[in-house]
């Protein structure tokens, strides 16, 4: 007993001495200031030495494999930007199934030691493990879907994109309240029990925002849709997802969306006759009668520009919002059999007018928060781990949504819309 | 007729004999022959299945462990991110062998190891910032360390007063670890992703420094000084021979005066905080991060390390760093060369496979009939 005192002193010692050499890491604290986006200091893209074609190598991390509908949108569009460019089999390096912890870390890491000189990772909580590399390998450009502090971290080759997906999602839900007013018109309901559902992952501001757009895109055809959501707190699991559907058409709902990657709302769907909007991929398979057109990121714009930039020997940009105009937000085929008519020419009409900037989705006169119309917000756009609401996101009569960082950080529940009670 | 039976009672053409004792350099050359079948085997597997060159395989895994330089750096750190993951591996097995040693079958340093995780997180959380990192630093070693022993404890206790399965408990307590870990991530995680992502990024509270400017450096120095402190333990201190007695026969150790409760709950004590130590080397001095899959059954691959070591803390070390080497480099060269992960997979068990194979040759002798006997029938 004695001789186990004595080794825990011995060692207790040892990080005494540690500790003396690490205690400067501690300046700032829990308290320090909230800066908003407009006061922080931005990152600025560290420039790029450009790489001849035949010596690049491109890695990719991936959260799952091709059997995830999120992370095989991702490697179709990593595929077709690298074979575009030209580049042989042997320059694409593709890392699958690499969970959001030390992992993704530990494979960045592998990628630079295979002679990566560029690598893209695909899912959210991957971010700090990227920032993690990018600080110890800054001659190595890291780039990451879906992150939120490209912008403010000050990691010159740590880079960070999204998509403005809500106009994307907008448009979807035309769709949807276009059909709305089918079964309205044919007398299946009235206007006023025109309701839809949607099945979110979980209750932060990608879904929140995403859904918002949705809904506000029904409403533009539809004034009378209110929505329901329930989240199942997981960004794949059939079952949960099934389940939340079946229990959304037992509520009242007349259609469903939703925003995880399985296919089990859109089955749900189908077997109960009820139509779909769905997203990242084309349902129409699972849904013959019921799905009715999806919107999705297309990630070739981006990669294609991230690999571009390489060869030219240019900069990538921080945070980059890729957007519809480009390509990176497009909608699936519309499924003719099911959507109401007229259906594509009202898409068309609004996609003109987002491109142009007649219609903003997040337009304030178009929504309301509490029954009154929302003048000032407050949104967490700066990610300095304290979840802290920072920057003013309400101007011209609009929340500006995705323009002050790439990742959506619109948040707000409007009117209409029923969340489940926390 | 005497002589015709006689000559029917045949030596059979293979027969085993027990062996005594077999030198160290003897029971050596028979496992390097274990292993160069093994690696035979595996070749040939190679080719058969991926029409490979083996070698090249070889050599991709040697690259994957010790690493190249970067390309526009010229820095190579990944030989010690290797040497850092034997040394993890041979102190879990470290940890699980005095209890092992006593017949004990601890299947819980997973979860031991997970509880030590879950304490220095749960302390880098509570009292990063509050107070000196040094202190930070001691508070998260003590406290890992006593909830480690403390898993083990509880179903040694249960051992020692009422003769409980420890295997089963053991293994429950490893996933009602990993469940504890699940919902402290589900508590303390503010962005509703179920992540923690890395903890104190930003202020690196609770980080073990580098030392020497290297990473991983303190973690591999502490478990230096665990292995010659557990070899000299087990082999020259009254404890480990206890641990011995116990072990061999509980009667016999009650016979001479052995208090055999206390000895299973002090050694399987030892045990666990050892684990919880290795928790904390991986919170504070690795990952800085916490889920339930961080052990990543480190755990019990431990055991196989210290059976396969014979409970001898020195020859653990080339066995975890041989483990290592292969879990590493067959990851390495299988992503190189585009082959399926399996193949990797497949390469170790025929290579640990041998080895414990080996064991059968060191410990039986194979006679063969000698061909002078047989006569000219």
């Amino acid at each position: 007993m004695k001789k186990l005192i004595s080794m825990l002193l011995a060692v207790a010692m040892l990080f005494c001495f540690a500790g003396c050499g690490a205690a400067d890491t501690s300046s700032d604290g829990d308290n320090a200031k909230v800066l908003s986006i407009d006061e922080v200091e931005l990152t600025v893209a560290s420039t790029i030495t450009a790489v001849a074609k035949e010596d690049l190598k491109v890695g990719f991390i991936f959260l799952h494999d091709a059997n995830s509908t999120y992370d095989k949108n991702f490697m179709d569009a990593a595929t077709a930007a690298c074979t575009k460019l030209g580049l042989t089999e042997d320059q694409i390096l593709m890392k699958t199934g690499i969970p959001e912890g030390n992992e993704c870390y530990t494979t960045a890491k592998e990628l630079v030691n295979a002679g990566c000189q560029v690598i893209f990772a695909d899912s959210f909580g991957h971010e700090p493990h990227m920032i993690q590399a990018a600080k110890e390998y800054p001659n190595v450009q890291f780039c990451h879907a879906t992150g939120t502090r490209g912008k403010t971290e000050g990691v010159g080759n740590y880079h960070t994109a999204f998509a403005e997906i809500y106009k994307g999602r907008y448009l979807a839900g035309v769709a949807a309240g276009m059909k709305l007013n089918e079964m309205i018109a044919a007398g299946k309901f009235t206007a006023e029990e025109a309701k839809m559902g949607y099945v979110g992952a979980f209750p932060y501001a990608e879904v929140i925002s995403g859904y918002t757009s949705f809904y506000l895109g029904a409403k533009s055809v539809c004034p009378s849709v209110t929505m329901e959501v329930q989240y199942t707190q997981s960004w794949f699991d059939i079952e949960k997802e099934n389940t939340a559907a079946k229990a959304l058409i037992a509520n009242g709902c007349k259609l469903i969306s939703q925003h995880a990657d399985s296919s089990g709302a859109p089955s749900a769907c189908e077997a109960a006759g009820v139509p779909n909007v769905a997203y990242n991929v084309d349902t129409s398979n699972i849904g013959p009668n019921t799905a009715i057109i999806s919107s999705k990121i297309s990630w070739e714009p981006y990669m294609t520009m991230m690999i571009k930039a390489m060869l030219d020997g240019t900069s990538i940009p921080s945070d980059y919002c890729a957007t519809l105009e480009e390509g990176a937000v497009q909608l699936t085929a519309l499924n003719e059999s099911v959507a109401a008519e007229g259906t594509q020419a009202a898409i068309d009409a609004a996609k003109d007018k987002l491109i142009n900037g007649e219609i903003k989705v997040f337009d304030t006169a178009n929504f309301t928060v509490g029954g009154k119309e929302l003048t000032t917000y407050l949104a967490d756009v700066v990610d300095a781990g304290d979840y802290k609401a920072d920057t003013e996101a309400v101007a011209d009569g609009r929340f500006i949504e995705s323009e002050k960082r790439s990742a959506p950080y619109f948040d707000v529940i409007i009117d209409g819309i029923t969340v489940p009670a926390k | 007729m005497a002589d015709v039976r006689t000559k029917q009672i045949r030596e059979p053409l293979i027969h085993i004999t027990k062996r005594d004792d077999v030198s160290f350099a003897k029971s050596t050359v028979i496992h390097l022959i274990g292993i160069a079948v093994a690696l035979l085997i595996s070749s040939l597997l190679i080719v058969a299945i991926t029409g490979q060159n083996p070698l090249e395989i070889y050599k991709a895994m040697y690259e994957g462990v010790i690493g190249t330089p970067i390309a526009n750096s010229g820095i190579n750190k990944k030989y010690m991110e290797s040497i850092h993951q034997a040394a993890i591996l041979l102190c879990i097995s470290l940890a699980v062998t005095p209890a092992f040693k006593m017949k004990f079958w601890n299947i819980g340093a997973e979860g031991q190891v997970l509880m030590g995780c879950l304490t220095s997180a749960y302390c880098m959380l509570e009292f990063g910032g509050k107070v000196d990192n040094s202190v930070l630093l001691v508070i998260m070693f003590a406290a890992s360390v006593v909830v480690g022993a403390v898993w083990a404890i509880i179903p040694s206790i249960c051992k020692a007063f009422w003769n409980t399965n420890e295997t089963l408990f053991t293994l429950m307590m490893n996933y009602v670890a990993m469940t504890l870990v699940s919902y402290f991530i589900m508590v303390k995680d503010k962005s509703g992703r179920s992540d923690l992502g890395i903890i104190n990024e930003r202020t690196g509270y609770g980080y073990l420094p580098n030392l020497f400017d290297r990473n991983y450096i303190f973690n591999i120095l502490i478990i230096t000084v665990v292995t010659v402190l557990m070899f000299v333990y087990l082999k020259y201190s009254k404890q480990g021979y206890e641990i011995s007695v116990v072990g061999e026969s509980e009667n016999t150790a009650r016979y001479i005066g052995i208090n055999v409760k206390k000895v299973i709950i002090r050694t399987v004590a030892i045990s666990g905080a050892i684990c919880g130590l290795v928790g904390f080397m991986i919170v504070a001095g690795d990952k800085h991060s916490i889920k339930s899959s961080i052990v990543d059954g480190q755990g019990f691959t431990a055991i196989m390390v210290s059976w396969m070591a014979k409970f001898n803390p020195i020859l653990m070390i080339p066995i975890s760093a041989l483990i290592v080497f292969l879990s590493v480099g067959s990851k390495y060269a299988t992503s190189a060369f585009r082959i399926d992960n399996s193949i990797g997979d497949i390469l170790t068990s025929i290579v640990i496979f041998s080895i414990i194979a080996c064991e059968f040759f060191t410990r039986y002798k194979v006679n063969f009939r000698k061909p002078k006997g047989r006569g000219k029938a």
